[in-house]
């Protein structure tokens, strides 16, 4: 059994990835990487691209190359006042509005799908939203939905995800002026379920988004947040939370572009693994452009490390393109359990077994915290308890 | 009547030279409601007693033994020695993110006791140890020694004294970094507890001066990993006007 510990790693610049069709040019900056809603624009995948290098990409085969059940997506939506949930159509204005597929499964989702869900916000009063979603099957299917916050709404989306599924999906996310929005996108799928999610963002002026992504059951979810600054003083908070058993695969790619001036990001992930072949990954890019004066931004991910035989990568890359910024800097750390913690808690009798679990939740808890919402905060409480109560002594 | 006995005890660390020895053969009783001090220079062995005590993985017994009224000590896990009445306030108490005092305090009361206390004279309890020690109500709901000053640490090491109500307690160097006024708050709150439990306390010290507020039945001096000399309270104040050079700088002890 290995156990790699990856602090503090940047990948350097550009050695094995591809570049759009068939370009030899390096691709410099991130929002440089190729986009396209076309499925065949996309070579196949070797498995050595800087956005594949890290998944196994021999389980995700189908999604990446065949042709998927691009059928409406079965979906049980809670009713809220202003609030609209429909299917649309390819062609509408709101598909492609906050972003295009970067990699090849999001362009066969893309290419794939029949109809959009959409679901749009318009009330100025906060409203709580749950998008229950759950395949029929594991047969390979395509999504598309599309969040839409209106200007100066308010309001928390919960996408919760649980049953079987073998999906590869983009979801967008537009949050326009003055709005507030706040998605969860919650995996909470079976044991064997394979999901690949790449969700965009793009937030308006003086607009704010909450993002956070919980990662628990499935056996390979990837799911990759992109959000874009794209209005003077706009706002983004990156949140996720991931706890890997044996034999899972948890990753998510999150990406924030500083676009207009006076923009402020704050990405924060946390993670913990447990059991042989469990396995996470963690890439931070942020990308500060040219126009992006006065922006503060700041990420981390942190991972707890509780078993042998677990590997947990961590990749933080910040770019910057202007002087004039307020604030820039990045952290990660993984790492095994604090003895002296345990020490302390067992000196006041508490028996190992309680006391690793007390730390692993207070670990998590700071996530959890930040959601904002008692009883999704109180429902992911449990379930990281039901995680934390299948911790053998390690 | 609780009695610790630690016989020819000799202990070593592994360090990146090899096996170190630091302690060389300790003899100590304490028995419930006694005060003993233990005193000595930097790196005589202080700390490492009292961790070894406690059952830190770090140290290495290599002969001797402690026992709690007869009980192997050294053969118990760190836990069981807490459940058995020991309790160790640490020189520099770990913080633990996202554990709030409050739930840190009732889990490791539950777990001593074997259930949760009642609630009503536990939040009852809590509050009248708190208030003795002059922590705000506050500090319940914040994580655990998160942010705390050296002496809000030290005082919930106290509070923890009190609620735990341990039969053992040995304090490692409890009165280093507190001001005038934090030691006499935490002398008071370790002599109440005396008072009201009978409890047998082995206090590490470097300096003389938390010796004001709690008064010893009996003073160590710790030399070279092993005591150098006993006496009475008059003994601390000869060390408070000669040092310890006199065990240092004469024929060392081996």
């Amino acid at each position: 059994m290995t156990s790699a510990i990856d602090t503090d790693r940047v990948v350097p610049g550009a050695t094995e990835h591809a570049h759009g069709p068939g370009s030899p040019v390096p691709v410099q900056s991130r929002a440089e990487r190729f986009a396209s809603a076309v499925h065949a624009d996309f070579p196949e995948v070797t498995g050595r691209e800087l956005e594949w290098r890290l998944t196994p990409v021999a389980s995700v085969r189908d999604l990446l190359d065949d042709a998927l059940d691009g059928s409406a997506l079965p979906v049980e939506v809670t009713d809220a006042p202003g609030v609209t949930s429909e299917w649309i159509a390819r062609d509408d204005p709101r598909v492609g509005s906050a972003g295009l597929a970067e990699e090849r499964a999001a362009a066969n989702a893309w290419s794939s799908f029949e109809k959009a869900h959409a679901v749009t916000l318009t009330s100025e009063t906060p409203v709580e939203v749950t998008i229950r979603r759950a395949s029929p099957d594991a047969a390979p299917r395509a999504a598309h939905t599309v969040i839409t916050a209106r200007p100066n709404s308010r309001g928390l989306v919960i996408i919760d995800n649980s049953g079987p599924a073998r999906l590869s999906e983009n979801v967008e996310i537009v949050v326009e002026s003055g709005a507030q929005l706040t998605v969860v996108s919650l995996q909470e799928w079976d044991d064997d379920a394979v999901h690949l999610s790449s969700q965009f963002a793009r937030v308006d002026r003086d607009a704010s988004l909450k993002h956070v992504v919980v990662s628990l059951g499935g056996s390979l979810v990837r799911v990759n947040p992109s959000t874009r600054l794209a209005g003077e003083g706009a706002a983004g908070e990156l949140l996720g939370l991931y706890f890997a058993d044996a034999g899972q695969h948890l990753e998510q790619q999150v990406f924030v572009h500083h676009i207009a001036p006076r923009t402020v990001s704050r990405v924060n992930y946390k993670g913990a693994l447990n059991g042989a072949k469990a396995r996470t990954v963690w890439v931070g890019d942020v990308l500060i452009g040219r126009d992006a004066t006065g922006t503060d931004s700041y990420e981390q991910n942190r991972n707890l490390v509780l078993s042998d035989g677990a590997r947990a990568d961590s990749i933080p890359n910040l770019e910057i393109e202007t002087g004039d910024i307020a604030g820039a800097g990045h952290a990660s750390a993984t790492g095994r359990f604090d003895d002296e913690q345990l020490f302390y808690l067992r000196s006041r009798g508490v028996p190992e077994p309680e006391a690793r679990r007390l730390v692993v939740h207070g670990f998590l808890v700071e996530v959890v915290q930040k959601i904002g919402n008692a009883a999704l905060q109180e429902r992911l409480l449990a379930a990281i308890e039901a995680e934390l109560a299948q911790i053998e002594v390690i | 009547m609780t009695s610790l006995i630690i016989r020819d005890l000799h202990v070593s660390i592994e360090t990146d030279q090899g096996t170190t020895p630091i302690l060389r053969g300790v003899d100590l009783t304490i028995n419930s409601g006694e005060i003993h001090a233990i005193m000595g220079p930097n790196g005589s062995g202080k700390s490492t007693l009292a961790y070894t005590i406690a059952g830190h993985p770090r140290y290495t017994v290599d002969s001797g033994s402690i026992t709690l009224d007869g009980e192997d000590v050294l053969a118990m896990s760190v836990d069981e020695r807490a459940k058995a009445g020991l309790f160790l306030a640490m020189q520099y108490p770990v913080e633990i993110p996202g554990v709030t005092v409050s739930n840190f305090l009732r889990t490791a009361k539950t777990a001593l006791d074997g259930q949760a206390p009642p609630l009503r004279s536990w939040v009852k309890d809590l509050k009248t140890s708190m208030e003795a020690l002059r922590m705000d109500a506050g500090f319940t709901e914040r994580n655990v020694n998160e942010g705390f000053s050296g002496g809000e640490k030290k005082r919930h090491e106290i509070v923890q004294l009190e609620l735990l109500k341990p039969k053992i307690a040995v304090l490692d160097e409890t009165d280093s970094g507190l001001d005038v006024d934090a030691l006499k708050i935490v002398s008071e709150g370790v002599n109440r507890v005396k008072d009201n439990t009978d409890l047998g306390v082995l206090l590490i010290t470097h300096y003389t001066r938390i010796l004001r507020y709690i008064t010893p039945d009996f003073v160590h001096v710790f030399v070279e990993g092993r005591i150098a000399e006993q006496g009475g309270a008059e003994l601390a104040e000869r060390l408070e006007n000669e040092g310890y050079d006199r065990y240092t700088a004469g024929a060392p002890v081996h």
